[in-house]
């Protein structure tokens, strides 16, 4: 009698570890960027790439129904294959407004990127070191996040913005 | 004499004081882990982003936050995987129990079945 016990016991444990083991290693562990839609961006202040001397801050994006925030630099060639979608966007719909920030890079350098590929902002912000991209959750570059005008999060794009990217945005500010 | 002896101390707790402060950071880092490299933490990775959260770590040092309001700043920006140690949570409660929840079960397991062979 004990010794079925025992054995009902063992089978118990046995069957809540793969319980266990099947609900947490099913668990989807990659990082997706839907967890930050609806969530507000930091607050972040940043000196103009034209003047330093001038400050772009949050709260300048609520003025805009939807602000596209591009983190961008010269050295970084990803940025040029999405640099055309951007001026695209800055040209077809008044809606949106573009704000760059140009991330760990020279601003002679960034200065010749904008003159030679276009200029997609409204307004540029510097990031020398990178640190206040981090309050956005940047991994690296190119990355693009969509707010609205109460600055939260539409959508994060990693990575170039490529022509998908491109309509899925015009649809989500349609 | 005195004085002497006095400053020798100031030096020795200053420095010792300041080598903890580096351990800190360290300790730090080795727990973040580098989420655009393989199998790499913090501390032992040169790429860019992980030198981006040494700068900011550093930074919040500066700032005087401590550890968990660092890790839970950057948890709040990438998720709890970049941490190595998971934090303490009700999604994490199994994870941290489970190790002793085994060890105990395996104690009664071992008991009752050398009891069983006592009996026998």
């Amino acid at each position: 009698m004990k010794s079925n016990y025992i054995k009902i016991i063992i089978f118990g444990i046995f069957f809540f570890f793969i319980c266990v083991f099947f609900i947490f290693f099913l668990k989807d562990s990659n990082y997706n960027t839907k967890n930050l839609i609806g969530k507000k961006i930091s607050t972040f202040n940043l000196p103009s790439i034209y003047d330093e001397k001038k400050i772009i801050e949050d709260k300048i994006l609520k003025k805009n129904k939807y602000t596209l925030i591009n983190f961008f630099a010269s050295w970084c060639s990803p940025c040029r294959s999405e640099h055309k979608y951007l001026m695209k966007l800055s040209k077809k719909n008044n809606e949106i407004k573009i704000i760059g920030i140009n991330y760990k890079d020279k601003k002679n350098n960034a200065l010749k990127f904008l003159i030679e590929m276009g200029d997609p902002y409204d307004l540029i912000g510097v990031d020398f070191n990178g640190s206040k991209s981090i309050s956005f959750g940047i991994y690296g570059i190119p990355e693009s996040i969509l707010i609205d005008n109460e600055l939260k999060i539409i959508k994060k794009f990693i990575g170039p913005i490529n022509e998908s990217h491109y309509y899925q945005i015009l649809k989500l500010i349609s | 004499m005195k004085t002497f002896i006095i400053t020798i101390f100031l030096f020795f707790s200053i420095t010792a004081f300041a080598q903890e402060e580096k351990i800190n950071q360290l300790e730090v880092y080795k727990n973040l882990r580098c989420l655009v490299c393989q199998g790499q933490s913090i501390a032992d990775s040169n790429s860019d982003f992980a030198a981006t959260i040494k700068l900011v770590v550093q930074d919040q040092i500066n700032k005087g936050k401590t550890k968990n309001e660092i890790y839970n700043f950057l948890i709040s920006k990438y998720g709890e995987w970049i941490v190595y140690k998971p934090m303490f949570n009700k999604n994490n409660f199994l994870l941290w129990f489970l190790p002793y929840l085994v060890l105990a079960l395996g104690g009664l397991i071992i008991f009752f079945i050398s009891r069983k062979n006592k009996h026998n």
